[in-house]
This record gives structure tokens, C-alpha cells and sequence, in this order.
């Protein structure tokens, strides 16, 4: 690697003030020709575009990117990353992508800053602590790290939880996983940026895709804001606009896009230092290194490409945020925002070929795509390149809603919807 | 958030309501004669659109009564407001 960032090149540029970096990727003007195109400029976007490269050999990749790099879900997301998913197929999923983020720094030369703090999920009713019980048991028959603990344990592990029986939503209990936590969402993108653009991957923003040309079924190019681009192969990772490309292509998918929102408090010191999600009172929160609780509100219940969700959802999340941390009664909410969302019938992600040869769609990641984005770039690299999916993807397909055989993790997914 | 004119009781937050999703999708006739890709088409796939889309909606704080509205879902603008049964005031692309 030409520029490693290391101590001995902080020293260096220290000597210059910092002020003779050089830039991580190029801003360059789209070629005529590639081999390859990906649609979207997110995480799992120039993750596919590093993989290709890296993996498989390809060296003339494009990614285009209508906005900047890393601006859309990548950078609006709670950055929560977990593998505890209820079946065989999405445990597989997960956690490879988990196993990637766990050297992932190391292998970028870039800190993405993944913080192991672990994720606890709370139950509230029976039927919660039935179903994550059910969850550690399959969690642990998958081999991913899971515990149940009852409610003494759970006060033990996060002292500041309402953990008193008198409350509307009492905790009975929870699970941990402990490998799981957190990561700088806006490294992960600029560390897969730098890495596919060392490789000779052309990164070019702001260029808005119009329109994909196809001769019959097979994909000869895609129309752009910066002209036509001639290619044989298109993978589209674009989260909430996956829709409006499929409708480029005359596709149609399974999908409805809304709005999820999510929101930041004041920085406080440190009081929380794990994350802590419950499903039946829709709260989830942790803290960031500059000491500002991260809220996940829920998604609205309606299709909407507006980057905006309602009050009453942000409303709803802080009444339960109150009443299982009291303490936070005082905090004010410095910043709010929306981002849109995917979402498939059955709350799981969709990385598949297509009816149309030469086009791959990497979507549906709804509410939860951050924690998989090394694993899901890794994954549909193989299934573009291969022109066969993985065997860890291949359950993924978008046949499945044909077939019937739905992968249902509403209830891992965490987020209602 | 917004305001939906609900054409039973007038004018509500958007809050009182629940969206149905996309509207004016036919329920098969002959259910046992249908192949598994039109199934799929008619429990699964959904026009998604950016822009100018057909939706019902239940107000199920207020009267429970279903209706349809025309909504920009890009910037949530809703464009026109119709009984079940009723013919879309907007003309629909495609």
C-alpha cells in the first residue's frame, strides 16, 4: 500500500501540520467501459467494489454515487452490529459478517473503531423471554455467542436499567451477546472507499443513475447524470431507492420503503457502556464516543422517500426510554434525522441474481443492513462475479417469495415494522 | 407527519390513521387457479413508487373506516382523497 497510515506517517505529517495528507480515494471522471458498475456509494456498495477487487481479480470496477459517499443509510444508522438471529440461514449471514468486523481495521489500515460492548436484547412479557430463549438456544446451536439472563443479571450488567416490577413494562429478563457492539459508521464507508480506490476502483459521486439499457434480457449499460456508461455487469446496493432502479429495469420487488428515524442526545460522560435494545417497547439506546446517547426510534408505517418520520414515533421511543432509564429525564435531544429503509415481507435482506442476465440486487436490508455490511459486500462480490450466489447467500434469493421459503426475522430484527 | 382529510370525519394528524399500502391491488378471482409467480405478484411485489402513489388507509383512531388517498412520497403531499369504491380523482401512470 502506497500510503499506510501508520505512527511513523502521523509523526511525518505532524511535521507539516497535518496538512499534507493524501487523499484517501480519487474523484475521478467515469470511463466509457467497465466490467463492472455498482449502483450506490454506501457501505455495502464500495464493500462489493473492494471484494471484487480484492477477491475475485477485478480491476475495472465503478461505483457511482448520486449524492457523496457513505451520505445516505450509512451514515443515519444507529452503527449497532449483532449476529443473534433466530435461523440457521441469517446466523450464517450475520456472523460471517461479524467475523469480518472483527479484524476489519487491521485489514483496511483504517480504524472503523469496532467496539465489542456487547448488544443486549430485553424481554418484558412470557412471550419475550419464550422467544429469547428460543433465539439463545438457536444462537448457540449456530455457534454464535449468546447468554440469557434474568433480571438480577441484567440490573448487574447495566446498573442504570428500571429494573423494578411496578413499571408499565417490567424487565423479566434479556439476552447478551457479548461479541457484538458498535462501529464508526462514516470509517467503515471512507475505509472501503481508500481500500477499492488503492486498487484501481474508480469512486465517482455525485452522478445520478437515469436509466438502465438493456438488450432483451441482458444489461448493456447504465444512463447517468455524467453520460452513458457501457457495462456487461450491474450490481444495485441503493437501500430505500432499490425500487425506483428495479423500475428502471422493468423489475418489480418485493419491497416498501419508510422512513426509519433515529436521534442523539446532548454529550454526557460516560453512563452506558454496552448497547441495549428492547423490542416490546421499541427503545434502543447506547452511547458514543463523544458521549451522546444514540436513540433508534421506529419506522413509519407508511411508504415515504422524504428522509423525514413523525414526531409520534420519536415520541413513543423516548416515553419508553424514560421509564426503563429514569436518570436520562433531564437530557436534551440535540439532533434528529430519517433515512429510508427497504423493507422485505419477511424482515431479511435480498442478495440475488436476477430474470435480467448481468444485473444483481443487493437489498431489503430494512432496519438492520450496518451490522452486515462486510459480510454482505463479501457475499454479493461472489454472487456478481461468480454469477452464482454463495452458499452463505444463496437462501437469500429473490425467488424465495416464488417459492415460499421466507427467512421470517421479525422477531431478531428489532425494530418494529 | 402530516394532515389526512379523512372523508368521514375531516381533517386529522396523520397519527389517528394506519397506512394499508398500495391500493387498487385485485384480489385473485379464481384463487385455486393461480400459479405460484402470481401469487407472488399479488402477495409480495409492490410498485414502490417515488412519486405519486395510490395507497388506502384505515382511520382506526377515529371512524375505522378504510379509504384511499393519491400521495406524493416524496415529500408526503397528499394529492387527492377517495371513498372505496371510488373511481381515483388523479389519473394513474401505467
Amino acid at each position: 500500500m502506497k500510503n499506510n497510515y501508520s505512527l511513523f506517517s502521523l509523526i511525518k505529517n505532524a511535521f507539516s501540520y497535518h496538512e499534507n495528507w493524501e487523499k484517501a480515494w480519487k474523484d475521478p471522471e467515469p470511463k466509457k467501459e467497465y466490467d463492472t458498475v455498482i449502483i450506490g456509494g454506501g457501505g455495502h456498495g464500495l464493500a462489493t467494489a473492494y471484494y471484487l477487487a480484492k477477491k475475485h481479480n477485478m480491476k475495472n470496477i465503478a461505483v457511482v454515487e448520486k449524492g457523496w459517499i457513505g451520505g445516505g443509510n450509512t451514515g443515519r444508522n444507529t452503527t449497532i452490529i449483532r449476529s443473534n438471529y433466530l435461523w440457521d440461514a441469517s446466523a450464517g449471514l450475520y456472523d460471517h459478517a461479524l467475523k469480518i468486523w472483527e479484524n476489519l481495521s487491521q485489514e483496511l489500515n483504517y480504524n472503523v473503531m469496532f467496539s465489542q460492548r456487547g448488544v443486549m436484547n430485553l424481554a418484558h412479557n412470557l412471550q419475550d423471554v419464550r422467544d429469547l430463549k428460543r433465539r439463545t438456544h438457536a444462537n448457540r446451536l449456530n455457534g454464535i455467542d449468546a447468554v440469557y439472563l434474568d433480571t438480577e443479571q441484567v440490573k448487574k450488567f447495566c446498573p442504570i436499567i428500571n429494573t423494578s416490577p411496578n413499571i408499565r413494562y417490567p424487565v423479566l429478563g434479556g439476552t447478551l451477546q457479548k461479541r457484538a457492539g458498535t462501529a464508526r459508521h462514516d470509517a467503515v464507508a471512507w475505509g472501503y472507499a481508500r481500500g477499492a480506490d488503492q486498487m484501481g476502483v474508480d469512486i465517482i459521486q455525485n452522478c445520478e443513475v437515469k436509466g438502465i439499457k438493456r438488450n432483451g434480457d441482458i444489461v448493456e449499460g447504465i444512463e447517468t447524470t455524467k453520460g452513458f456508461i457501457k457495462t456487461k455487469k450491474i450490481g444495485v446496493v441503493a437501500a430505500g431507492h432499490s425500487s425506483v432502479i428495479a423500475n428502471m429495469a422493468g423489475l418489480k420487488l418485493p419491497l416498501e420503503s419508510k422512513p426509519l428515524q433515529a436521534l442523539v442526545s446532548e454529550p454526557v460522560k460516560p453512563i452506558i457502556d454496552t448497547v441495549v435494545m428492547s423490542n416490546a417497547v421499541h427503545a434502543y439506546v447506547s452511547q458514543s464516543d463523544k458521549g451522546e446517547l444514540v436513540i433508534g426510534a421506529g419506522t413509519d408505517d407508511y411508504v415515504s422517500y422524504s428522509q423525514k418520520g413523525s414526531h409520534d414515533i420519536v415520541e413513543g421511543t423516548l416515553n419508553a426510554i424514560l421509564e426503563l432509564y429514569p436518570i436520562f429525564s433531564r437530557m436534551r435531544m440535540l439532533r434528529q434525522w430519517g433515512g429510508i429503509v427497504d423493507i422485505c415481507p419477511d424482515a431479511s435482506p435480498i442478495i440475488s441474481k436476477t430474470t435480467i442476465k448481468g444485473l444483481y440486487f443487493n437489498c431489503g436490508w430494512g432496519t438492520g443492513g450496518f451490522k452486515a455490511t462486510p459480510g454482505s459486500g463479501d457475499l454479493f462480490a461472489h454472487t456478481i462475479a461468480n454469477d452464482e450466489p454463495h452458499k452463505l447467500n444463496a437462501a437469500f434469493n429473490i425467488n424465495r417469495f416464488v417459492s415460499g421459503d421466507l427467512v421470517d426475522e421479525h422477531g431478531a430484527a428489532a425494530v418494529a415494522h | 407527519m402530516f394532515l389526512i382529510n379523512c372523508p368521514f370525519c375531516g381533517e386529522r394528524e396523520q397519527s389517528e390513521f394506519k397506512a394499508g399500502g398500495e391500493a387498487h391491488i385485485v384480489r385473485p378471482k379464481q384463487p385455486t387457479e393461480l400459479s405460484d409467480d402470481e401469487w407472488a405478484e399479488y402477495l409480495f411485489m409492490r410498485k414502490n413508487i417515488k412519486g405519486i402513489q395510490f395507497e388506502r388507509w384505515n382511520h382506526v383512531h377515529g371512524c375505522r373506516k378504510w379509504f384511499n388517498i393519491v400521495r406524493d412520497t416524496s415529500n408526503d403531499q397528499i394529492k387527492a382523497v377517495y371513498k372505496m369504491g371510488e373511481k381515483p380523482p388523479v389519473k394513474q401512470n401505467d
